[in-house]
């Protein structure tokens, strides 16, 4: 019993559809609580009122755009090293729901922007660096529909993963360098172990976030179940199409 | 090599409408910036080493197309890939013929569009440092990118998709160096910075490059 047994579509599938159902439960339960517990029954903050709120909202899209990119990185590797196609099409897959989450960070930094720095946008290094992985998303994605050949798709985005990766670090501490911050500090630095949220505001933003992991998990094993049966549905057609 | 080198300079020279093209459109991009801003002079010279800086990125994207297409569809790509010659190298050479014929006349021609910039007499010497060094990486990177799409039909527009992020730390970088001489700063940390850019791209990116054209043309 090895994780590689799951790199067979017909397991993954199984596996999926066994898991989904209780994830996309949990997903749901831990967003409308979080969600919920964290517009109305937390207090608001004494500098920034109710805007504090939607860091319910931006911390979790963040954290998971970052992360969806580094899974689709994992995947990309092994598609290039060990030739699993659930492992190219989980990338795949994860594509659209990570741009999406980027596209909702920067979204609700605008929004929250507005009242608290009165800018709507400001060449700041997190925002610019956000900016620029969202550039990387949409060449990726754009990549994945211009190729008619999945192996051939599936390999040119792989390496496009990984020399995006390579430049989206590069470019995250060449901004750094370019221009000073106006965003504040990580709310929750993993290094050290400490946090700068108080604990009122703490526990329904940790819901949050295991909650929009969840629902990435659920989309993308979702999607990518849609992505094998298309693969699937194309192969029965061309080869219906070969005997007549 | 060299005479792959020499066949690469000589079809830019002589095929006409490579070499030179990607210099007339710097100069027009240039040229357009006064028209779009206003002709304030102090105005023109805050902004002129970063307006050189993007015309001269603009000026090697647009020539990176004709790269490799021309040589994937009249099969010398094919022939290249099985020559004894590694592919990597290959590459190298096809990414340096793209230097010495867009980038190396920008470099030439940023002091005279500089002047018309009215760029301080500082910065000259700063932007030219920063473009010399800068350059090579953008071609590097380009042939990467026009590895990647060379498979695809139309896929011009898809690559600028793809290259211009990819460009990012090395605009920052070459700019910055620029902006701060012409401002009378020491420019000498991001020009460092800019190189070492320059070097590990003329290292890896050769690898990834023919990678993906290995895939294309598989």
């Amino acid at each position: 019993m090895s994780l590689w047994e799951y790199a067979n579509p017909v397991k993954f599938l199984g596996l999926s559809a066994r898991l989904q159902p209780y994830l996309w439960a949990a997903a749901g339960l831990c967003v409308t609580v979080g969600l919920v517990w964290g517009f109305f029954w937390t207090p608001d903050d004494f500098r920034q009122g109710s805007t504090v709120k939607i860091i319910y909202l931006h911390v979790p899209a963040a954290l998971m755009a970052i992360n969806a990119w580094f899974m689709m990185l994992v995947t990309s590797l092994i598609w290039l090293v060990r030739r699993h196609h659930v492992s190219a099409l989980a990338a795949k897959a994860a594509a659209p729901v990570g741009i999406t989450m980027t596209l909702i960070a920067l979204v609700t930094g605008a929004i929250w922007g507005q009242p608290m720095w009165g800018t709507w946008w400001a060449w700041d290094p997190r925002l610019t660096s956000f900016l620029i992985l969202f550039l990387f998303y949409l060449g990726y994605i754009a990549l994945w529909e211009a190729i008619d050949d999945p192996d051939t798709a599936a390999d040119l985005t792989s390496v496009l993963c990984l020399v995006g990766s390579v430049f989206a670090v590069l470019s995250r501490y060449a901004v750094n360098f370019w221009n000073q911050g106006l965003h504040q500090g990580t709310s929750v630095p993993v290094a050290t172990g400490g946090r700068t949220v108080a604990d009122v505001f703490w526990y329904p933003l940790l819901i949050s976030m295991v909650g929009f992991g969840l629902l990435f998990l659920a989309l993308v094993l979702y999607r990518t179940g849609t992505e094998i049966r298309l693969r699937r549905s194309r192969a029965l057609l061309a080869r219906s199409r070969g005997d007549a | 090599m060299i005479a792959l080198l020499r066949r690469d300079l000589m079809l830019a020279f002589r095929a006409g409408g490579g070499f030179g093209l990607g210099l007339a459109f710097f100069l027009i991009v240039t040229v357009l910036v006064p028209f779009s801003v206003g002709p304030q002079s102090d105005l023109l010279s805050t902004i002129a080493p970063g307006v050189l800086w993007l015309g001269a990125l603009l000026a090697c994207l647009l020539s990176l197309d004709r790269l490799l297409a021309l040589d994937f569809e009249d099969g010398t790509l094919d022939l290249l890939a099985t020559a004894p010659l590694p592919l990597e190298a290959a590459l190298s050479i096809k990414a340096l013929s793209h230097w010495l014929t867009t980038g190396l006349p920008l470099v030439i021609a940023a002091p005279v569009l500089g002047v018309m910039l009215n760029l301080a007499p500082a910065g000259f010497i700063w932007v030219i440092a920063s473009l010399a060094l800068g350059t090579p990486a953008l071609s590097v990177i380009g042939t990467f990118g026009a590895a990647l799409t060379v498979g695809i039909k139309r896929g011009g527009l898809l690559m600028s998709l793809l290259v211009l992020p990819l460009y990012v730390p090395t605009l920052i970088f070459g700019a910055e160096a620029a902006r701060r001489g012409a401002i009378g700063l020491d420019g000498t940390t991001p020009l460092i910075l800019l190189a070492g850019i320059t070097l590990g791209t003329i290292a890896l990116m050769p690898f990834a490059s023919a990678a993906v054209l290995r895939m294309t043309l598989r």
